[in-house]
């Protein structure tokens, strides 16, 4: 029940695009295609578990012995950048079609800040690793959902009459407003 | 505080280099290194003139299958084919330079306008509204479809018509692709003879409106001594190749029999003096409206 809670709390209710507003760049930018919506979701789900586990294990074992917690912003980038780097290289020789399917978005990651924000929040809501690992996955496909929804709207836009000054980025930025508008009716159903 | 932090940071970070370092060498993948070297050669301006998509698909093609030519690259033109040819390994064969032109002369013509068009500055557009503004339905719109497409600036607009900038234009064929009435075409550079006129209508429906318009009577066809000049839907069609076979020695008698003066000459100084000679002038800058502004 605690697990399905907090799958349930980090789609819907504190989704991480729509509800705590972060992530926002690729929102908008690889929201134009369904498909391309998935790889990017796929590749941030991927990222975000490896980025949290990784995280949690330098904040375990080598921030907090050493008392440097307030590095830990500096410390989680690097180690982000890095382990993004490793993935690239790793799926590159050894899952080839997947590479293919994902590797132009995995550099984009290694400045997204969702997955960022994922690895800091477990932190400070100081779950164990298990429950840091579920959140991190939910969390992840929360913003597969938003991202798929908006391209799913924006895939409609295409062939609707839009003005012309509202084409493309303004009527995207409007849509994110909406939706993040709706999903603020889950506020409050689960903290 | 700071010398620890200096010191976790480097050390992290020295850490983490040491890993990719390590990385990247156990996880190298092995790819064909003449691919690199291939993209580098072309020009690399992804004008997917060769068929492919973009500079780094063809060098990949040209390497991997031997049924793909070394000189596709149609913006490289000669000198990348060969370059191509000798790093695959491959016969370069010729490329014959090519250059875009344009078969119409609606200025010179005289075309009237059917109608004012005021809609959406593309020619695209303006074909879906009664075919277009002008009262001939071969003739250039002139609201720059191709000169936006053309990813080399050889293009731009001046009285309402078109123009390509011969030492820009590389052939690629965008523009040819882009023109909603086709009206573009590529040619060899060393075309002796063109039809400046694109039209696929009756004699009579063309002389009604356009005073240099070809009127389809075909006296070219006749005269050509090495009949290359043939009759293709409606439109004159030259084959530039066997034109070329035949020299000079028929003494373009086909621009003299024109009797619509619509079979012209090619700049004949070109001709005498070699590839090398100055293109018309050309402005700075195009004078399109930008259709995203």
């Amino acid at each position: 029940m605690e697990t399905f809670l907090l799958f349930i709390s980090a789609i819907f209710v504190n989704n991480i695009v729509l509800a705590q507003y972060l992530g926002n760049c690729p929102y908008l930018g690889c929201s134009k295609e369904k498909g391309v919506a998935f790889g990017m979701g796929a590749a941030v789900i991927f990222v975000t578990i490896m980025a949290t586990l990784f995280t949690y294990l330098i904040q375990m074992y080598v921030l907090i012995p050493f008392h440097l917690a307030y590095l830990q912003t500096i410390v989680f980038i690097l180690v982000i950048a890095a382990l993004v780097q490793f993935v690239e290289m790793f799926l590159k020789k050894m899952v080839p079609p997947l590479y293919k399917s994902l590797g132009i978005f995995l550099p984009l990651i290694t400045t997204n800040c969702a997955v960022l924000g994922v690895a800091i929040l477990v932190q400070r809501k100081e779950y164990d690793l298990v429950t840091s690992m579920l959140y991190a996955v939910a969390a992840a496909t929360g913003f597969l959902l938003a991202l798929i929804l908006m391209a799913g709207i924006r895939e409609r836009f295409e062939v609707t009459r839009i003005p012309r000054s509202m084409r493309g980025v303004p009527s995207g930025l409007i849509m994110a407003g909406l939706m993040s508008l709706a999903f603020m009716a889950f506020k409050g159903m689960i903290a | 505080m700071i010398t620890a932090s200096v010191v976790t940071l480097f050390s992290l970070g020295f850490i983490s280099a040491g890993l990719l370092a390590v990385a990247s060498k156990v996880l190298y993948v092995e790819e064909d290194p003449r691919i690199e070297v291939v993209t580098e050669a072309l020009p690399g301006a992804n004008c997917g003139g060769c068929g492919y998509a973009g500079c780094e698909a063809y060098a990949a093609a040209v390497i991997n299958d031997p049924s793909v030519p070394p000189n596709k690259c149609c913006a490289g033109g000669p000198d990348v084919a060969k370059r191509v040819a000798e790093l695959t390994g491959k016969a370069a064969g010729d490329s014959e330079p090519m250059v875009a032109f344009r078969r119409c002369m609606k200025v010179e013509g005289k075309v009237a306008k059917k109608f004012e068009y005021l809609g959406v500055m593309s020619c695209a557009a303006a074909k879906l509204v009664q075919g277009g503004p002008d009262a001939c339905s071969y003739a250039c719109f002139g609201l720059g479809d191709c000169v936006r497409a053309c990813p080399f600036d050889a293009m731009w607009i001046e009285n309402n018509l078109v123009h390509i900038a011969p030492d820009k234009c590389t052939s690629c064929g965008t523009c040819v692709r882009t023109c909603p009435n086709s009206i573009l075409e590529l040619i060899p550079r060393r075309s002796r003879v063109m039809v400046f006129c694109s039209s696929q209508d009756k004699g009579k429906a063309v002389k009604d409106v356009c005073e240099v318009g070809c009127i389809s009577c075909g006296a070219c066809i006749k005269k050509c001594p090495a009949q290359c000049i043939s009759m293709v839907d409606d439109r004159i069609v030259i084959d530039h190749k066997a034109c070329l076979a035949y020299g000079p020695s028929c003494g373009e008698v086909c621009v003299e029999k024109c009797p619509r003066n619509i079979l012209r000459c090619l700049n004949p100084e070109y001709i005498a003096a070699g590839p090398e000679t100055e293109p018309a002038h050309y402005p700075e800058e195009s004078h399109v409206a930008d259709l995203n502004a």
